[in-house]
């Protein structure tokens, strides 16, 4: 006896099954969100031959971060909650009159211009990272500030919208060359200045 | 004449269900292209610090990671409980540091070589002197741009 229609077709009911399987195993080990964190630049070990500058005094905004957490900020001690205030007030400061769009007391013992506003960040090597980390993000949180304000009184928009939308691989690239220049313009008028010096040691 | 008095069934044809592996397999290779394996396990504790001013961390084939925190229960018997620096999957001395980010450097496509950053991962109850020490070890090696990696979240949680 002859089989008729050629070979029996397989049977393929189970292969949902399999696939559901392989597609179970997938969703579970897959992470699809991305870390965040604070981008910080370190500065070169051997900087380029330039003359030493003499920067004045009083456009140098001083945090000291002690063991135990405690804040010295311009010789006095601080809560990390009034840090931010002190700081755009510092930066925001335009002693020197050249500077027309700072809205500070122009006091003329603090800070010249935003472009030559320094702050340094010192800190102890027990220090606890927590702080630390928190004493940065109060530091750029008052470039963001002052930024902010300055973006929408340009564009009418905040700086960090702009900013990520900027550095967003998703974002056209017609959109982000526009981005680009304001980005810029921005920081140009709050340019981040954190200095940080090698920790010292406690004794 | 039979062909107009068609027998009506009396219950609803059963759903059409051929395509249905299709589906599935449309859904599973979209997941094996997003899916990133896990490529070391954590051998210190990490918990990170929260802040709110934080950037996205965009392109994860130009992150290195560098993890620092006590080792987890089952390594504290060999390894203490000081803060210890994990580089891929072995705890590793402060000096390897630098060795460590030439090393991975190299295995980068040419184009992305200058353009790399180093996510520290830090737990929160590290010092920071061990932390200044890995900045001092990446200026060395020329690697300068760096991110804190945090959780999103209010600072000052931090030091309550």
């Amino acid at each position: 006896m002859s089989r008729r229609g050629g070979p029996p077709e397989v049977n393929a009911g189970s292969m949902a099954d399999i696939a559901f399987l392989l597609l179970i195993f997938f969703l579970v080990t897959t992470t699809i969100e991305t870390d965040a964190g604070l981008d910080r630049m370190l500065p070169p070990i051997d900087p380029p031959d330039e003359e030493q500058v003499v920067i004045k005094q009083k456009n140098i905004f001083t945090v000291n971060i002690n063991k135990n957490g405690q804040l010295l900020v311009e010789e006095e001690l601080t809560n990390l909650k009034d840090l931010r205030k002190k700081a755009i007030t510092f930066l925001d400061n335009g002693g020197d009159g050249t500077c027309n769009y700072c809205k500070g007391r122009k006091d003329a013992a603090s800070s010249d211009n935003p472009t030559k506003a320094i702050i340094s960040l010192k800190n102890d090597r027990e220090t606890k990272y927590a702080t630390y980390i928190t004493v940065q993000n109060e530091l750029v949180g008052a470039y963001n500030e002052l930024r902010n304000r300055e973006a929408q009184r340009l564009y009418g928009r905040n700086f960090t919208q702009m900013e990520s939308e900027y550095l967003n691989p998703e974002t056209p690239s017609n959109i982000r060359d526009g981005l680009k220049d304001k980005v810029q313009k921005v920081q140009e008028l709050f340019p981040q200045k954190l200095s940080e010096a090698e920790t010292s040691s406690s004794k | 004449m039979s062909k107009f008095t068609k027998k009506k069934g009396s219950e609803l044809p059963p759903v059409n269900t051929a395509s249905l592996p299709d589906i599935v397999f449309m859904l599973l290779f979209f997941f094996m292209t997003v899916t990133v394996m896990k490529d070391s396990s954590l051998m210190v504790e990490n918990v990170l610090p929260n802040a709110s001013e934080v950037k996205k961390l965009e392109k994860k084939d130009r992150v290195l990671y560098v993890y620092v925190g006590t080792p987890t229960r089952d390594y504290q018997k060999v390894f203490g409980t000081e803060p210890r620096i994990q580089l891929n999957d072995k705890f590793a001395q402060v000096s390897e540091v630098g060795d460590f980010i030439l090393a991975e450097r190299a295995k980068k496509p040419q184009e992305l070589q200058n353009v790399l950053t180093t996510a520290l991962k830090v737990d929160k109850n590290a010092n920071m002197g061990l932390i200044a020490d890995i900045k001092q070890e990446l200026r060395k090696v020329n690697a300068l741009k760096i991110n804190y990696t945090t959780y999103e979240g209010d600072a000052f949680r931090n030091v309550q």
